[in-house]
């Protein structure tokens, strides 16, 4: 069906009592909307979902007005005052054979140091926050370049056909061949080891553009073939077949008739590609061939709280809560999305 | 050498420090299986391959040179003594030839009588397999620079001249070497049977003479070490007998995993430093069972002298002044498991002398450091605003200095970033120019105790060689007036030790004044082994001597 160019009735969308005067066909967007809003688990991780970002959008914020710290650069030597006592960040042991160093825990005061400090003695809050923005900066951006490119090179082979879609799905094939974390970690360690030179642009090392690329690379075959396959059932459909009859060219009919009806199927899978992206994004940081010292994400703080796991645990459990939450309302949003579109898709990503 | 490599400790040091004593012995006790574990395997075992700690340690209790370093404790366990030779010959020839007499009666594992000839095979070996060390150690013996051109055809006949009715060896040199005996000490000149082939044996061990033999081998999983049935003790200082009567090496379990088993008594040692995270409860809870010794070894920040900004003389200076040796210590566990250094020799070295120009105030150690005087050899060089890369192991404590140094090159003007890379290949990425690496954090632990195996070995322009992956001269610091100075103090070294010793001094400090490289601080061993293992002797060339550890059963 036609979700935007045939004049669909829904009866459901009726006030009552407003008589067949006020009859007015709903647009899909707006019967999707009001499909969603009805969706309580749906609606409670959006609202989730936009805490976290706002949070994570105001790091900067909280860097300077709560924690009073930079949280790239280390504080090794410092110290501060909790309950009025003044506390190493880093404090050495002085019992036993005196080994080892052991950070600040948290201090339970809205305030410096509010999670505690990693092995470098930053800040633990304050890089959640910032390494919330990176994940979820990549996160979406990732996923916004994969859905783009699958969706050009999914329309493109269905609609074509012929040696443009054997080509193209064979390009897919070869993608989808490779296991998607040896793909990714091959990736990166060919681009993370050299700057990548693409005509006049120049991508440093340590660039988020590379992770961005890498994983929205990655996930390009598992958006790109189901387009591909809704593309050539939609030209078997009838109102393609009129187009085709009165004389529409090809453009007209890719862009007007195919396209409208493949976006809604996109929407559904932005926020999974997202939750996927978040936790591809989170392995590779955590590997250390994602978001690149000092500069943090949540699977970069992980890698930092992993050598403290016994003594200050909440370094490392920090983001992964916050991936887990971040994760888990993408997908019941993911769902919701997905009921509100093409309730009779099966949309899923394995 | 390199972490994964050998180290040792200064003995001068390791008495300072008031050691966790090893546990008094009430008797002697033979048998029993140790277990020991490491993270991973070190790649092949073949003998005259292998360049790692971790496999020194146990070739050094597997196979026998014809001298070693004798396995005791303290400054004695620097001592090269003789092993499968009767005695240390005296150079003849101004210092060009050494005649061994072999001893009688040694066998190796397979049951087969050690010859003059497996000598000689064995030295054309180091040659034919390519050994890591064939060109710098071996190298002027007669006849090795053929073999170094053309390993597959190598013959020492007049280098390594034998007489078997005799029983004698006679190693012929190009040019007197005072540090000879050091370098046929060490496993890479150990004697394996004439008919080992002459490629890497990987994962098949060859026989050996001294008191265990290798059962099995899968890097995998296990190495797997058993008595030697035709050992018999011929040099209590050189190869003692083992008391354990098998020694599994399991590999595979982390760091965190490794300490709990051993304190849950299912392992006795790990090859490993434990983890930060744990070393304070191992002090506290476990103090009977740690011990603590310093190495003479460093971690230093090499910088490429032949990159910007790093070519510029003051710039490197700067970095020295600006770094914080105390904050480093803190991030590699605390004042008890590294001390601050800023000079290439570490600490109770032969040669070392206290030096250090980069700290505030004016001291021969490091106190504290002098961020305006950096600042000020920034400003001077004009190179504020470049990119620096800092290329670290992705370890913690490696990525933790290399974020720490980060730090410390942004405040000082620079667009400095870290790139952590895989363990495996990090060592060999920085020493090859072709990446560009302009600096990077290393370690270098000894091989012997000569200040060459730290000046010449890292700063000589011999050692540096560009577009090779074996180029350990990290900084490609090349400088012929130190190189001469080299040059000197080695000629001197049989002739008139004490005036080489001298030259070394100089040396060292030269070096440490053209900065080809930020010295960080000198790492402490820090071992954990079981409630039931005994009598655990450290040997200052190569750690813990496991064949004399006695098990408590």
């Amino acid at each position: 069906m036609n979700l935007s160019s045939s004049a669909r009735t829904d009866s459901s969308a009726v006030e009552p009592g407003t008589g067949s005067a006020a009859l007015v066909a709903e647009s899909p967007w707006a019967t999707a909307w009001r499909k969603l809003r009805q969706d309580r688990a749906a609606i409670a991780s959006l609202i989730v979902l936009g805490l976290i970002t706002l949070a994570c959008l105001l790091a900067p914020l909280y860097a300077q007005m709560v924690s009073g710290t930079d949280p790239f650069t280390t504080n090794l030597g410092g110290s501060i005052v909790v309950g009025g006592e003044s506390r190493p960040i880093l404090a050495p042991s002085t019992t036993g054979l005196g080994l080892g160093t052991t950070p600040i825990g948290p201090t339970g005061e809205f305030g410096p140091y509010l999670l505690g400090a990693d092995a470098q003695g930053r800040d633990v809050a304050a890089r959640l926050l910032y390494g919330g923005r990176n994940s979820l900066f990549i996160a979406a951006s990732a996923t916004l370049i994969c859905l783009v490119l699958a969706t050009a090179i999914g329309t493109v082979a269905g609609f074509f056909g012929g040696m443009i879609d054997t080509i193209l799905s064979r390009i897919l094939d070869v993608l989808w061949a490779f296991p998607i974390f040896l793909l990714a970690i091959s990736l990166s360690i060919v681009m993370l080891n050299q700057t990548l030179r693409i005509g006049p642009v120049e991508i440093g090392s340590g660039s988020l553009v590379l992770p961005i690329f890498i994983i929205g690379i990655v996930y390009i075959p598992y958006v790109a073939r189901p387009i591909r396959g809704q593309v050539k059932s939609l030209m078997s459909a009838e109102f393609v077949i009129a187009s085709v009859g009165i004389g529409a060219s090809s453009w007209r009919i890719l862009l007007k008739d195919v396209l409208p009806n493949v976006v809604p199927r996109v929407i559904v899978f932005l926020p999974l590609i997202m939750a996927l992206a978040m936790i591809i994004e989170s392995a590779l940081s955590y590997l250390s061939i994602g978001v690149q010292p000092p500069n943090a994400s949540w699977g970069t703080i992980i890698q930092d709280g992993q050598s403290l796991l016994y003594s200050r645990p909440l370094v490392a459990l920090a983001p992964g809560i916050a991936i887990a939450v971040t994760v888990l309302t993408l997908n019941i949003l993911g769902d919701g999305v997905r009921d509100a579109f093409d309730p009779k898709s099966s949309v899923r990503i394995v | 050498m390199h972490l994964t490599s050998l180290r040792t400790i200064s003995p001068a040091l390791a008495l300072a420090m008031g050691l966790a004593a090893a546990p008094a012995l009430a008797q002697e006790q033979t048998g029993g299986t140790l277990r020991l574990l490491a993270r991973a395997a070190a790649g092949t075992i073949d003998p005259h391959i292998n360049y790692t700690l971790q496999y020194f340690q146990l070739n050094y209790i597997l196979y026998d040179g014809l001298v070693t370093f004798r396995k005791a404790e303290g400054a004695e366990g620097f001592e090269v003594v003789a092993d499968l030779a009767r005695e240390i010959p005296e150079p003849a020839n101004d210092g060009t030839s050494y005649t061994f007499e072999l001893r009688d009666g040694i066998q190796f594992s397979d049951g087969t009588d050690l010859t003059a000839e497996d000598v000689k095979a064995s030295f054309e070996r180091i040659f034919k397999v390519s050994g890591p060390t064939a060109g710098t150690f071996y190298n002027n013996i007669v006849g090795a620079e053929a073999c170094l051109q053309s390993p597959d055809e190598c013959s020492l006949d007049e280098g390594v001249v034998i007489d078997e009715e005799a029983g004698t060896v006679t190693i012929n040199l190009t040019e007197a070497d005072g540090e000879f005996l050091q370098k046929i000490a060490i496993p890479h000149a150990a004697i394996l049977p004439a008919e080992t082939p002459a490629e890497d044996l990987g994962t098949e061990a060859p026989p050996s003479t001294g008191p265990y033999m290798i059962e099995s081998y899968d890097p995998n999983s296990t190495l797997a070490m058993v008595r030697n049935p035709h050992f018999e003790e011929w040099s209590e200082e050189a190869q003692p007998a083992g008391y354990a009567d098998a020694i599994n090496y399991d590999f595979g379990l982390t760091e965190t995993a490794a300490v709990t088993a051993i304190q849950n008594g299912q392992a006795d040692w790990m090859f490993d430093q434990p983890p930060t995270d744990r070393l304070a409860e191992l002090g506290n809870q476990f103090a009977e069972q740690v011990t603590l010794h310093p190495l003479t070894a460093m971690w230093y920040a090499p910088m490429n002298t032949n990159l910007a900004p790093f070519d510029d003389v003051r710039v490197r200076q700067a970095v020295n002044y600006a770094i914080d040796r105390n904050a480093l210590v803190s991030l590699f566990g605390g004042p008890n498991l590294a001390q601050p250094a800023c000079q290439i020799l570490p600490p109770g070295f032969p040669s070392y002398e206290p030096y250090c120009p980069y700290t505030a105030g004016e001291s021969d150690t490091w106190q504290e450091p002098d961020m305006e005087r950096a600042m000020q050899l920034v400003e001077e060089s004009g190179t504020a605003g470049q990119d620096v890369t800092i290329v670290v192991e992705d370890t913690s404590v490696s990525r933790s200095i290399g974020v720490y140094l980060q730090d410390v090159l942004s405040r000082l003007g620079y667009d400095a970033s870290v790139q952590p890379i895989s363990q495996n290949i990090q060592f060999t990425y920085i020493q090859n120019t072709d990446n560009n690496v302009q600096m990077s954090v290393s370690q270098w632990f000894q091989d012997y105790p000569s200040p060459s195996n730290f000046l010449r070995v890292l700063f000589s322009c011999d050692s540096f060689t560009p577009g090779s992956d074996a180029s350990v001269n990290i900084a490609g610091f090349c400088n012929e007036d130190i190189d001469a100075m080299m040059d000197e103090a080695e000629s001197l070294t049989l002739s008139d030790p004490e005036r080489s010793a001298e030259i070394w001094t100089e040396i060292d400090r030269a070096v440490t004044d053209a900065a080809p490289a930020a010295v960080l601080f000198t790492p402490k061993r820090v071992d954990f082994f079981s409630e039931r293992v005994e009598n655990f002797l450290f040997s200052p060339q190569f750690y813990w001597i496991i064949s004399q550890a006695q098990i408590d059963q």
